[in-house]
């Protein structure tokens, strides 16, 4: 069965009472309208707190980018400037709406709407605790890497609908970028597939524990180098520095949004910035044992959830830090350095991933590195 | 509490309705209310850095996107069907039967290689092909170097 928020919180004694009122009430749509109202309250939750945390990420970005090079940053609107994103916001929205004349006006449309949507939609199988979860898909990694695929898609029809000569070379960049590197994303999920014995992403944050030494990062040699080719697939996957080919501004102007103006805009930055949430999301919840709380504190309380949110946010602010201290750290790539990186280092270092974790997981029954150290340490100990 | 099949998926339609909606709404609504419009021939211009544009974007383009692509899609279609053995590997691992369905991956990734390999040498994952690699392909089809 797939647990979702609805039957989470259909245990819970207020939910509950509302549960039944509305299956006496409506007789056997009953459930469906309560599932209707529970996940209409979570889905707006979840894209409120979500775009909040991407319109931060703008603020982060410029003011990690203005601490790394000894500047001030935006100190203006609010204390810090931490409301800038706000104002960029309604400055956006009042920018004039400029449309080319020789654009296909119906993709140029579309293609905003299609990177937001393709976002949105992975939203609904993050596991944000053990109760927050939308809904735990059993087939949850098809899915997400399915609905991510659409960003792709976007800014392949953003640069096409443009018409224009910067966008069009960015569109191509950015979808021959995306498409490559989706292989050593997909093969290294997989060997993390393999250890955990399921697709969803509550079995394999299950099949983990509190203690880094319990997370699938650090579970065998294999995974730990996983990890790596994870992390830098899922870099060039949002067009982050050092893989930012897509929207090299230096080279091609603004590349796929060049011709975009305004909200149109806005809103494909807002996508970028939330799906570099994702991607680090899926990591944490992939290698780094995503809610999992040590000393087993994350329980069915509100504090228990309260801990494992802190412990799902902690972890994928820090690998957000991380990747925006990359990009103001290492210079772009070049288009041929980027394919010889996906297709002759990631994609080979990946199968060989998959591969010795298979056999890692039939030589010593699944058992992790630290097991097997730890109980041939105390074996030893007994010899002697 | 029983949920019916199709009331797990409800989420996911709403976040992708809303994702069209908000686009659409503040877009097409919210936007125009409260932003300027006066277009002109210039502002209507594909933006060449001030030049005026040449021709259409919609023309003839590298070659290398599609051998790419090409590419890609042999490589999605196979792991894609690693999906469900990897998915099976460790329940089948613990009733010991892990060895059969490792051989059975191992022999379905060496095709992989096989391929990956071929592309290789043939110089296809080369962005920009090295001037030896097209000699040789002129010397086997018998094409003269004018």
């Amino acid at each position: 069965m797939t647990d979702t928020i609805v039957s989470y919180l259909a245990k819970f004694g207020p939910f509950k009472d509302l549960l039944e009122f509305l299956t006496e009430s409506y007789g056997a749509n009953g459930p469906t309208l309560f599932a209707f109202l529970i996940f209409l309250v979570g889905v707006i939750i979840i894209v409120t707190i979500l775009s909040t945390i991407g319109g931060l990420g703008t603020y982060a970005e410029r003011k990690i980018s203005a601490d790394m090079q000894l500047r001030m940053g935006p100190n203006r609107v609010g204390p810090y400037g931490i409301l800038q994103f706000l104002a960029d916001g309604v400055k956006m929205l009042m920018k004039e709406d400029i449309v080319p004349k020789d654009v296909d006006r119906l993709l140029f449309f579309i293609a905003p709407m299609l990177a937001l949507t393709g976002v949105f939609g992975t939203l609904a199988v993050i596991p944000f605790s053990s109760g927050f979860t939308l809904t735990d898909l059993n087939v949850g990694v098809v899915y997400l890497i399915g609905i991510s695929s659409l960003v792709g898609l976007a800014i392949f029809l953003g640069g096409y609908a443009s018409n224009s000569k910067w966008s069009m070379l960015g569109g191509m960049r950015g979808a021959s970028q995306i498409i490559s590197y989706e292989i050593p994303i997909v093969l290294s999920i997989l060997a993390v597939v393999l250890l955990s014995g399921g697709l969803s992403f509550g079995v394999i944050t299950r099949a983990q524990g509190g203690w880094p030494h319990e997370w699938f990062i650090f579970h065998n040699p294999f995974t730990f180098i996983g990890f790596f080719v994870l992390f830098i697939g899922s870099l060039a996957e949002t067009n982050r520095a050092p893989f930012d080919l897509p929207e090299a501004e230096s080279e091609l102007v603004s590349g796929y949004h060049t011709e975009f103006t305004g909200m149109r805009f806005a809103f494909f930055a807002l996508a970028e910035y939330i799906e570099v949430f994702v991607v680090c999301g899926v990591t944490a919840a992939l290698f780094l044992g995503g809610y999992q709380v040590p000393f087993n504190l994350g329980g069915d309380t509100i504090w228990g959830q309260l801990l494992q949110l802190g412990a799902f946010f902690s972890k994928t602010l820090a690998l957000y830090y991380f990747v925006i201290v990359i990009r103001w750290t290492l210079p772009r790539l070049r288009v041929d350095q980027l394919m010889t990186m996906c297709w002759k280092y990631l994609i080979p270092i990946a199968l060989f991933n998959l591969v010795g974790a298979g056999v890692w997981m039939w030589l010593f029954k699944g058992k992790s590195l630290f097991v097997l150290l730890f109980k041939s340490g105390t074996a030893a100990a007994g010899i002697h | 509490m029983s949920m019916s099949n199709l009331d797990i998926y409800m989420p996911i339609l709403m976040l992708l309705l809303l994702g069209v909606l908000l686009v659409g709404i503040t877009v097409v609504l919210i936007s125009k209310v409260v932003r300027p419009h006066n277009p002109n021939p210039v502002k209507e211009q594909a933006y060449e850095c001030g030049e005026d544009p040449v021709g259409s974007a919609w023309s003839l383009f590298n070659m290398r996107f599609y051998v790419t692509g090409l590419i890609f899609i042999i490589f999605d279609v196979e792991s894609a069907l690693m999906f469900p053995v990897v998915a099976v590997f460790k329940s089948m691992n613990e009733i010991g039967l892990g060895g059969l369905v490792l051989i059975e991956l191992i022999i379905f990734i060496t095709i992989l290689v096989a391929g990956l390999a071929y592309c290789w040498r043939k110089g296809d994952l080369d962005w920009v092909k090295s001037y030896k690699m097209s000699e040789d392909s002129k010397e086997g089809t018998g094409i003269e170097n004018d």
